[in-house]
């Protein structure tokens, strides 16, 4: 038997951390799939990129020639699943001579004082 | 003279700083994977790959570049290759020493 408000638990905020660049581990994609999982559920949901996960939303990605699959639209998609907070480290952006607009999404820069901050608001922190 | 190989990116192992420490002038290095990242320019690294590449001749696996987007952010004077350019590479050099 089901509980009428099955679909009213609590909602938790929950934070993924990506650090890995995309395609040379599993890593960038599996979090893809776990954060989407998360959504499905109707949680809090926060994407933070760090380190070498900022190459994760780099545009231009192009497969072709090593036949893996371009994983990197599926990041303008998270729009449709209610995760829209994303945030980049400003540190890791600066590191690499990277700015916003090499991103193929818009997200939010923040300093590692205020990525603290945030981290220390959520339930739960999922690092990949 | 020895191929290097290194995919490991820069700024998350000291594979590639550890690489260039020990190769001889002249020999090669080709960059592929996550190593793609040593070889662009305007990061932390750009002032390291430059200088060694006064001495040594360095490449870089053009399907592993395009597949991270960082395509235009190349450093001039690496050398793109194919995988059959990495197959060349490693015919004309006497050892291949693939770096982890």
């Amino acid at each position: 038997m089901y509980e009428e408000d099955e679909h009213e638990g609590t909602v938790k905020k929950f934070m993924y951390v990506n650090r890995k660049a995309p395609y040379g581990t599993i890593y960038a994609l599996e979090s893809l799939e776990v954060v989407l999982i998360g959504a499905a559920f109707d949680q809090d949901i926060s994407m933070v990129f760090m380190d070498d996960g900022v190459y994760q939303l780099k545009k231009g990605q192009d497969t072709k020639a090593t036949e893996i699959k371009n994983f990197s639209p599926t990041y303008r998609a998270l729009e449709m699943y209610d995760v829209e907070k994303l945030y980049v480290s400003k540190d890791s952006m600066t590191e690499r001579g990277l700015s916003e607009e090499d991103l193929i999404v818009p997200v939010e820069q923040l300093s590692a004082a205020e990525m603290s901050e945030l981290m220390d608001e959520q339930d739960v922190v999922l690092s990949f | 003279m020895i191929l290097h190989t290194v995919n490991k990116s820069p700024f998350e192992k000291n594979t590639l700083t550890s690489c260039l420490k020990h190769m001889k002038s002249g020999s090669s290095l080709l960059l592929i994977e996550d190593g793609i990242f040593g070889a662009l320019d305007n990061t932390n690294f750009t002032a390291q790959i430059s200088e060694a590449m006064k001495d040594v001749n360095v490449y870089v696996l053009e399907p592993d570049l395009n597949a991270r987007g960082v395509q235009d952010s190349l450093l001039d004077g690496i050398k793109k290759v194919d995988y059959a350019g990495f197959v060349d590479l490693t015919t004309e050099h006497d050892t291949v020493d693939a770096w982890l």
